[in-house]
């Protein structure tokens, strides 16, 4: 059992070139109180997280935005040389937050994309939100047409460095593939509609709806390759190989290709354990060390009915 | 048409990086440099990283677009003080390369850029020339993506590219790829591109001739801006699903072409052209959507390199 959503937040543009959230929250700027309904349970607040790299059209201006939301960084000290990233993610802290405190927004839903050919992906820090795991299930079964699946990054709450993690629940929607500073309508009115259903699911929820508890299939990520780099420059010496190119999800077994450098050579993935790769070739990441990651896959055992205190009409859905 | 003799091509140049964030130019360059590749049989091969600062920051550009800077106009100003980078990198590469126009600029220019656009391999040249025409024909020997050319028609004076600085010039555009991102198959597809045009500057000097034909062109008409909001600039439209990813395919009137944020689809009007470059992320600032074509066939004569 959990409580009302009340306050809830759609973000985009954490990341200033991926343009399908920005564009999203743009437009649903223009409307007074857009996302919400007369009569309402639910308000909703949508923010346009780092502006400054939006008008730049650059993932961000100093530092990643999206890693400022340790605890660390938050409560650190302020300066005339603190980032601007910095002093943004404690904004958004004062705004949507502060982090772990009861006045925390219920719900923070982050909108960003990929280079990556990775479908929706849902990305949370816990493996055991009912509402996160709920809300994934239910996207899976309004969005048919297209891959949806749940990541899942192990980090203890503090060291949860991302946005999402300042809400009391909270999860990315990340799609692609889509080259940054591009926007594809396909992608576009995929993450439109998604934010539509995820909205649906808390009013849903809110009025008192029960949702039947199940197994869900889970993605947890377990480590990251880098790519092969040269020992002096550390420039890159491969790029990823074609037979791994845009094959996000599909189990990765030892010895297939991983690499192909820029001299023609395969190199080959030298792990034990097969695991499923994602993030394959995503462009922010070389400067992160990442070619790309790797996860494991299981199925959920919480049998969590999901519903809030406030009962108006119990409608059960499957 | 009559048989066509013209001189050797002994120097060419590979350029990459003309844009710092279109990759397969990028390494193919530095991959060339690593292997010392300076001498191919009859020709001298000068490998250049065209913006290297743009490289490093893994931008399009610094201060201005680079392949912009070529025209003679902005070759013959003088540089200052407040001279932006590219203005200045491209009068360093016009002394390397060039001049422009002159008897010492390299034999071929070869510039290689990437695209967001699903445009496959295209061969772009802007001053008429038999070599690049020769070089398009030959490349259609490659299967594994489709092979266009595209004219850009200017008199060589207003020509902006840098690859206008050779005697003979032609750019390798390959997409889709995004920006800051090394696909290998983009990769391979430029480095074959790559490997045949050598080939055929080596047969063509040895003294095989070519035999003429006919080619389809590509000639640049005019571009199309996306819908904004007359205030904030911004766009108000994106390109419609149904002509996404569809590059080269006539597009008629009545034909969707950009789809609004508010759901409203907003159909062609003109007249049947091709598009390309649609999507293409470094235009959204220049105000282009995509561009529009004429298909056209060119009649090219066989060739075959001059006897001293």
């Amino acid at each position: 059992m959990c409580t009302l959503l009340s306050r809830v937040a759609v973000c985009g543009g954490t990341h200033g070139n991926e343009l399908s959230g920005v564009y999203l929250v743009r437009e649903l700027q223009k409307t007074e109180k857009p996302l919400e309904e007369e009569d309402e349970l639910v308000s909703v607040l949508v923010v346009l997280s780092n502006p400054r790299a939006v008008q730049q059209c650059r993932r961000y201006t100093e530092t990643d935005l999206n890693r400022c939301f340790t605890h660390a960084t938050l409560n650190g000290p302020e300066s005339d040389k603190t980032p601007y990233e910095i002093t943004r993610s404690r904004e958004l802290n004062s705004l949507l937050g502060p982090k772990g405190s009861p006045e925390a927004v219920d719900l923070i839903c982050d909108l960003h994309n990929t280079t990556a050919n990775m479908g929706l992906c849902l990305i949370a820090y816990s493996d055991h939100d009912w509402i996160c795991l709920h809300i994934f299930r239910y996207l899976q079964r309004q969005m048919p047409d297209i891959p949806v699946r749940y990541i899942h990054f192990d980090f203890p709450p503090k060291e949860a460095y991302s946005l999402e993690s300042v809400g009391k629940h909270g999860f990315a929607i990340e799609i692609g593939p889509q080259p940054h500073g591009v926007v594809r309508s396909n992608i576009y009115t995929t993450m439109k509609a998604g934010v539509q259903h995820v909205m649906d699911w808390v009013r849903f929820f809110n009025s008192g709806t029960i949702f039947e508890g199940g197994s869900v299939e889970v993605y947890t990520m377990v480590k990251n390759i880098d790519y092969p780099r040269d020992s002096e420059t550390h420039s890159i010496t491969a790029a990823i190989h074609p037979q791994l190119q845009d094959q996000d999800f599909c189990l990765l077994h030892p010895n297939d290709p991983l690499f192909q450098t820029f001299s023609g050579e395969t190199l080959r993935y030298k792990g034990k354990e097969p695991l499923y790769p994602f993030f394959i070739n995503e462009c922010a990441y070389y400067e992160k060390g990442i070619a790309l990651s790797l996860a494991r896959r299981k199925f959920t055992n919480g049998e969590c009915r999901a519903h809030s205190p406030w009962f108006h009409n119990s409608k059960v859905i499957q | 048409m009559e048989h066509v003799s013209l001189p050797a091509l002994s120097r060419v140049a590979i350029c990459g990086g003309t844009h710092g964030n279109e990759l397969s130019g990028v390494w193919i360059v530095r991959e060339m440099q690593k292997q010392q590749v300076e001498k191919v049989g009859s020709i001298s091969i000068t490998t250049v990283m065209s913006n290297p600062r743009a490289v490093e920051a893994c931008k399009r550009y610094m201060e201005t677009d680079l392949n912009r800077c070529f025209t003679d106009a902005i070759l013959s100003a003088p540089v200052t003080d407040v001279t932006p980078y590219e203005v200045r990198r491209a009068h360093e590469l016009n002394a390397q390369l060039g001049p422009k126009g002159s008897q010492e600029a390299m034999d071929l220019v070869c510039d290689l850029h990437n695209t967001t656009a699903n445009m496959g391999l295209c061969v772009i040249f802007t001053t008429f020339n038999w070599i690049s025409l020769h070089i398009y024909k030959y490349l259609k020997r490659i299967t594994s993506a489709p092979v266009r050319l595209i004219h850009v028609d200017v008199p060589l004076s207003d020509a902006h590219s840098l690859d206008s600085l050779g005697k003979n010039n032609l750019s390798f555009e390959v997409g889709p790829q995004p920006n800051g991102v090394v696909r290998a198959d983009i990769y391979n597809l430029m480095k074959e591109a790559l490997d045949h045009l050598v080939d055929w500057v080596q047969e063509f000097n040895s003294g095989i001739t070519f035999e003429g034909g006919e080619v389809e062109a590509y000639v640049f008409e005019k571009s199309i801006d996306y819908p904004r909001d007359p205030d904030t600039n911004e766009l108000t439209a994106i390109i419609h699903p149904q002509l996404q990813d569809k590059d080269f395919i006539l597009l008629k009137p009545g034909d969707p072409i950009f789809l609004s944020f508010s759901g409203e689809t907003v159909k062609y009007e003109g007249k049947e052209l091709y598009p390309f470059f649609v999507n293409e992320c470094a235009y959204y600032e220049k105000h282009i959507a995509f561009h529009l074509a004429q298909k056209t066939i060119l009649t090219i004569p066989s060739v075959s390199v001059e006897n001293d």
